[in-house]
């Protein structure tokens, strides 16, 4: 884990842009921000600003169409495939809003996948399986499909999924967006607590009441540019 | 992704959608047994020409005879009338040789001669022939009526059927009776000094037992085809030191009593060895001849036959691959969200490439597994109706088709090489599907 003052994810005039027809629609456009590790940074904004856009650019899950970003100082713009595959399995945890869970699988092997991918010995992965589960505290689950749980309990299972590979970095996008207010506030605690034990989290949501509660910066996007960066001098 | 974990991903994957993977199996299976029903009828029926061929003693056998004199000048090369070298007897040294050639079996005279049967009083004229113990397995003594002799010097006989015919208008009920052979003998003449210098020719007989009656004249070598039709045992032949015709030219030489072969029958442990063994013999001194050119002639033919047979069999195979592609390009389409899933937790292109790959991969190869289950099931089905038909002719039974291990693993190598070449486009397609796209796919 990387210490508090360090900058876990640097953005440097990072633009997306996608062609639909004659047309091109920035989605990203000159983004250039930095999130200091340790840091709980909310992205905001409404339906078109960006800000899933973004996250999915720093996920490595899209590539930018000009510009940096740096993740634990390595420029994810110039990776090939293969280390961007290794930067969503090492570096980054992804939550999503709509869980995204395998349905064939149970919660146990649901959390085990990441492992796998990444090739972590199979004596060490009950351990982890454990431990990630234990700490979204769903251990009476293990053997339970996804169908069987709730949208708590699945956004629970999603979560220690991403924690299981001990990221530096956890990206959730809309993660109570499909859940009701109480078991938001659950999901949005875990965050919390997982954000105390180091961990650095970059999370979009429209919810700007929940952000300013539990987040320490508030990054607004609009038309694809950071209106608001969350800074305070 | 490890191998382990991705075979079972892999199998959980084609669990999942049981039944359609299950019907694409069964095409390959389908593929796989028409490609080794095929070709195991191609080899099984070169395995059975071979097998006859090279039991017919055509095949395996030299034939050897002494250099004529004649053989031995030089036409052209050297003096017109400088006197020829002597052939080389063909005696029992050079037959012992012959015997430590690598790859011989056996080494035998050909051994026949005139002689005057009697049968319930009444002469016919024929001709016998020694028999080795080794023609037993020849194809003329498959389906032969009563059995073979009982011993490599019992006084047995076997009767060709026309012989037999000529003996009695029922010539089944022969076996068991006795004919008594007349024969020429020869013995030395002894003069007072112990040497001898000639021989005379002695009328003898022996009493012989039938056996059996042999429906074809078994070639008891390639020099011998056709001839006897009173078979006896060789060593039989043998011990009755009957009059040969080389015997006079035995008496012109200066020991008229060392005994040479007229010819002898070399027989090699396989056919293709047949060309080394005879290229030796050559050495030696002898004039040998093999009917080997003409069995090369034969694979050549099986080797196309077995070719053809393989494509149209492979074309069930091809069809069956169509199958592969359009499983694996649906399975894309249904867990389009799930490769963006595997993506977003690391997975990549590679790991998703090879997943499709292994399942792929198995589809092929236990489709293979149940091809040349069911293949050999089919061949199996051939051989029962082929001796079915051959036994209500009276005829004995055979075997159309064979699998060798050999083809059992080419054609299983060959389902899974299909079936991976059949999950390339569908791998590569999966791999290259855009994760951010994938995961908004509902």
């Amino acid at each position: 884990m990387t210490n508090g003052n360090s900058i876990a994810i640097r953005t440097d005039h990072v633009a997306r842009h996608y062609h639909m027809g004659d047309a091109t629609v920035r989605a990203v456009d000159d983004v250039s921000l930095e999130i200091r590790a340790g840091q709980f940074v909310a992205l905001l904004g409404s339906s078109g600003s960006g800000k899933s856009t973004l996250l999915n650019l720093i996920a490595g899950l899209d590539r930018p169409t000009s510009g940096a970003i740096f993740a634990q100082d390595r420029n994810l713009a110039e990776m090939t495939p293969e280390e961007l595959a290794r930067h969503r399995s090492h570096t980054v945890g992804i939550v999503f809003q709509a869980f995204n869970l395998l349905p064939r699988m149970t919660l146990e092997e649901n959390v085990e996948l990441p492992l796998r991918l990444a090739e972590v010995d199979r004596e060490e992965r009950q351990s982890r399986v454990r431990e990630a589960i234990e700490r979204v505290r769903l251990a009476a689950r293990l053997s339970h499909r996804p169908s069987e749980l709730s949208g708590g309990e699945q956004q629970r299972t999603a979560l220690a999924r991403a924690l299981v590979n001990r990221p530096s970095i956890l990206l959730a996008d809309e993660p109570t967006g499909n859940l009701d207010s109480a078991t938001g506030d659950e999901i949005m605690n875990l965050l919390r607590e997982i954000n105390a034990s180091g961990m650095t989290i970059v999370m979009v949501t429209h919810e700007q009441p929940r952000a300013e509660r539990y987040a320490h910066r508030m990054i607004h996007m609009k038309d694809g540019k950071v209106v608001d960066n969350g800074v305070r001098a | 992704m490890k191998g382990r974990d991705l075979g079972e991903l892999a199998l959980r994957n084609l669990r999942e959608a049981f039944l359609r993977n299950s019907l694409t199996t069964l095409g390959i299976a389908v593929g796989v047994a028409s490609l080794v029903a095929m070709v195991s009828l191609g080899v099984g029926l070169q395995d059975l020409a071979t097998d006859r061929l090279a039991h017919s003693g055509l095949f395996d056998a030299i034939f050897v005879t002494p250099k004529s004199a004649a053989a031995n000048f030089r036409g052209g090369q050297g003096p017109i009338f400088a006197p020829p070298e002597p052939p080389r007897p063909l005696d029992e040294d050079a037959r012992q040789k012959m015997l430590a050639l690598p790859n011989v079996v056996e080494v035998y005279p050909d051994i026949r001669f005139p002689t005057e049967i009697h049968f319930n009083g009444n002469p016919f004229a024929t001709m016998a022939a020694g028999v080795a113990p080794s023609a037993r397995k020849d194809g003329a003594f498959d389906g032969m009526k009563g059995s073979f002799f009982s011993g490599p010097d019992a006084d047995e006989a076997i009767l060709q059927i026309d012989l037999a015919r000529q003996l009695s208008d029922q010539p089944d009920s022969l076996i068991g009776k006795s004919v008594v052979l007349r024969y020429a003998e020869r013995q030395p003449l002894a003069d007072g000094s112990g040497a001898s210098d000639g021989f005379s020719i002695v009328p003898k007989e022996k009493s012989l037992r039938i056996v059996g009656i042999v429906e074809t004249e078994p070639a008891g070598g390639v020099g011998s085809l056709g001839r006897g039709r009173l078979l006896i045992p060789l060593q039989l032949a043998q011990t009755l030191r009957t009059a040969q015709a080389n015997d006079l030219r035995d008496l012109l030489r200066n020991n008229p009593n060392q005994h040479t072969y007229e010819s002898l029958t070399v027989r090699v442990n396989d056919p293709p060895k047949v060309k080394d063994v005879e290229e030796s013999i050559k050495d030696m001194g002898f004039t040998a001849f093999s009917l080997i050119d003409a069995s090369k002639s034969l694979s050549l033919v099986f080797t196309v036959f077995d070719l053809f047979l393989g494509i149209f069999g492979s074309l069930a195979l091809v069809v069956a691959s169509l199958g592969i592609v359009n499983t694996l390009v649906m399975a894309i389409l249904e867990r389009r969200r799930e490769i963006g899933i595997f993506k977003a937790l690391g997975a990549s292109d590679r790991d998703i490439r090879r997943l499709f790959f292994v399942e792929a991969g198995a589809m092929g190869t236990l489709g293979g597994i149940i091809g040349l289950f069911i293949g050999r099931l089919i061949g199996l089905a051939i051989n029962l109706g082929t001796n079915i038909y051959l036994k209500r002719r009276a005829l004995p039974e055979i075997s159309v088709t064979a699998v060798h291990w050999w083809m059992a693993g080419l054609a299983i190598l060959f389902a899974i090489l299909v079936s991976l070449a059949a999950g390339i486009y569908p791998a590569s397609r999966a791999a290259s599907l855009d994760p951010v796209e994938a995961l908004r796919y509902e």
